[in-house]
């Protein structure tokens, strides 16, 4: 149900780290579930750093808004700008066109659930 | 936690993949698997379908039954027709909501009470607790109904093919009974959207039946089934009131901007002493529309409304609204802050954000 090669946050951000250092950010397809249509999406300015948990942006969706918070320590390399245009790609393609930034990591990824736990969770969560 | 309630419909939200929520008790659905933009447009330009069978239905029939909803509500009900219906409410004494809602008259002395789930218990209670020394029933109907509401453009379009009962004579907030589908309903041509469109009361028994005629003759012409999360951004887009947000038991009639419902000439009615001292001070505070400027000012519920970091008001409903394109909401602020064109602010989350004072409704449909 959820991707095998991302890691994931009880909050619902997923993390996919390229093997360089570096990561990429995103909310799961559960939480993009929840939030219904998005609207809009806040990011943060590049260079920007965040420790681990700390709030680095909001998604706001018709209904309602959620913070997004940072899976590990890390500093933002890049941003996705086409949210800007088309935030619905978070609906659409939460894993590939709905990325939120790009990270050099800092923090460990120790601590973080793999797809199975994170499944786990969420069926904890829906019932 | 205890078990919420169901309406006759919610196996069929199941079966449609509906997202169910905890609606003041009820579970209810959401929203469809298309979401909440795609549901609004369809009410907007084509149709959508309703399960409003969480309503209240309260039913007062008896030589005493005019006299009552009279000293029970602020509009004038001995003006109304038979077969009309009319938007009030049950105020206290000092002139706060209740609850309000819309009264059919359904004879001389018989009138349908129709009241939000949420307080359908409490309005109940209200209305036995005043009803004494009035010489009329009062029933709680609420159980054995189930209502459906279909609005939008197509909704007379979709609908007449189901019944022999000509829906076009109707008029705006007139009602008349008949069958839909072969099954008794009350024809109502009213609705929480701002669009044209029909809400029919039906035996419990039969809604579900009903729900798949109507869908089955609406979805090929865009007909889409529409849940709560869309018809808070249709209601909001159209200045509609909702209990617990624009009007509470802390919020009197006039101050919502409803003084077009409190009819003072009529007689005496619950509320009427204190309204006539409120009308003759000017309010200190109004219920107006704002907008936001920038797609990231995203008001919401409850948020307040500030100067120099000193809070003045507060907003009761905001959303980005999917008709107009730009983020709005309503508010109360101070009278002097609530004329077109003011510029206010609102605390979004830490940040003091700029609006404007805009005109309401936000929507008005052309006819």
């Amino acid at each position: 149900m959820f991707p095998a090669d991302l890691k994931y946050t009880k909050d619902h951000e997923w993390l996919k780290p390229a093997g360089d250092g570096t990561a990429t950010v995103g909310i799961t397809a559960y939480a993009q579930d929840a939030l219904g249509d998005v609207v809009f999406v806040d990011l943060p300015e590049v260079g920007a750093s965040f420790t681990e948990g700390e709030e680095f942006g909001t998604v706001e969706s018709v209904k309602t808004v959620s913070e997004l918070n940072m899976p590990t320590a890390g500093a933002v390399l890049e941003v996705n700008e086409t949210l800007g245009d088309h935030p619905e790609a978070v609906n659409e393609d939460p894993y590939g066109k709905g990325w939120m930034v790009k990270i050099k990591l800092s923090g460990e990824l120790a601590g973080l659930l793999d797809a199975k736990a994170y499944e786990a969770l969420v069926n904890s969560e829906s019932h | 936690m205890s078990e919420l309630m169901k309406t006759p419909l919610n196996a069929a939200h199941r079966a449609l993949n509906a997202k169910m929520v905890d609606f003041g008790g009820w579970d209810m659905p959401v929203q469809y698997p298309a979401g909440i933009i795609a549901e609004h447009e369809a009410v907007r330009t084509k149709a959508g379908l309703f399960d409003v069978s969480h309503m209240g239905e309260i039913r007062v029939k008896g030589s005493g039954a005019l006299a009552l909803v009279e000293h029970l509500t602020p509009n004038a009900v001995s003006s109304l027709a038979l077969g009309q219906i009319h938007y009030t409410a049950f105020l206290y004494e000092n002139g706060t909501f209740v609850d309000d809602l819309l009264v059919y008259r359904e004879g001389e002395e018989e009138f349908l009470l129709v009241v939000n789930a949420g307080n359908s218990d409490k309005d109940f209670a209200w209305v036995q607790q005043h009803a004494k020394g009035y010489d009329c029933t009062v029933v709680n109907e609420s159980p054995a109904t189930g209502q459906i509401a279909l609005q939008g453009p197509l909704a007379l379009a979709i609908l007449q093919p189901l019944t022999a009962t000509p829906l076009a004579p109707i008029g705006y907030y007139y009602f008349t009974h008949g069958e839909v589908a072969g099954f008794k309903c009350l024809i109502s041509r009213t609705g929480y959207t701002g669009e044209d469109g029909f809400e029919l009361y039906c035996a419990a028994a039969d809604t579900e039946a009903i729900w798949n005629a109507v869908m089955a003759a609406g979805t090929p012409q865009g007909l889409l089934p529409a849940g709560l999360g869309c018809r808070n951004t249709l209601r909001l887009e159209c200045k509609m009131a909702l209990y617990g947000h624009e009007i509470d038991d802390t919020i009197h009639a006039l101050e919502a901007g409803l003084g077009w419902i409190v009819k003072l000439d009529h007689g005496p009615f619950i509320g009427r002493e204190a309204l006539l001292a409120a009308k003759s001070a000017p309010a200190p505070r109004k219920l107006v529309g704002f907008r936001t400027f920038e797609k990231r000012d995203i008001a919401r519920d409850h948020m307040d409304i500030v100067q120099n970091g000193q809070k003045l008001g507060f907003v009761t409903s905001a959303a980005p609204s999917p008709t107009c394109g730009f983020n709005l909401g309503l508010a109360y602020v101070p009278t002097e802050l609530a004329k077109v064109g003011t510029r206010i602010q609102v605390d979004i989350r830490g940040r003091a954000v700029d609006a404007e004072v805009i005109p309401t409704p936000f929507y008005k449909r052309q006819k």
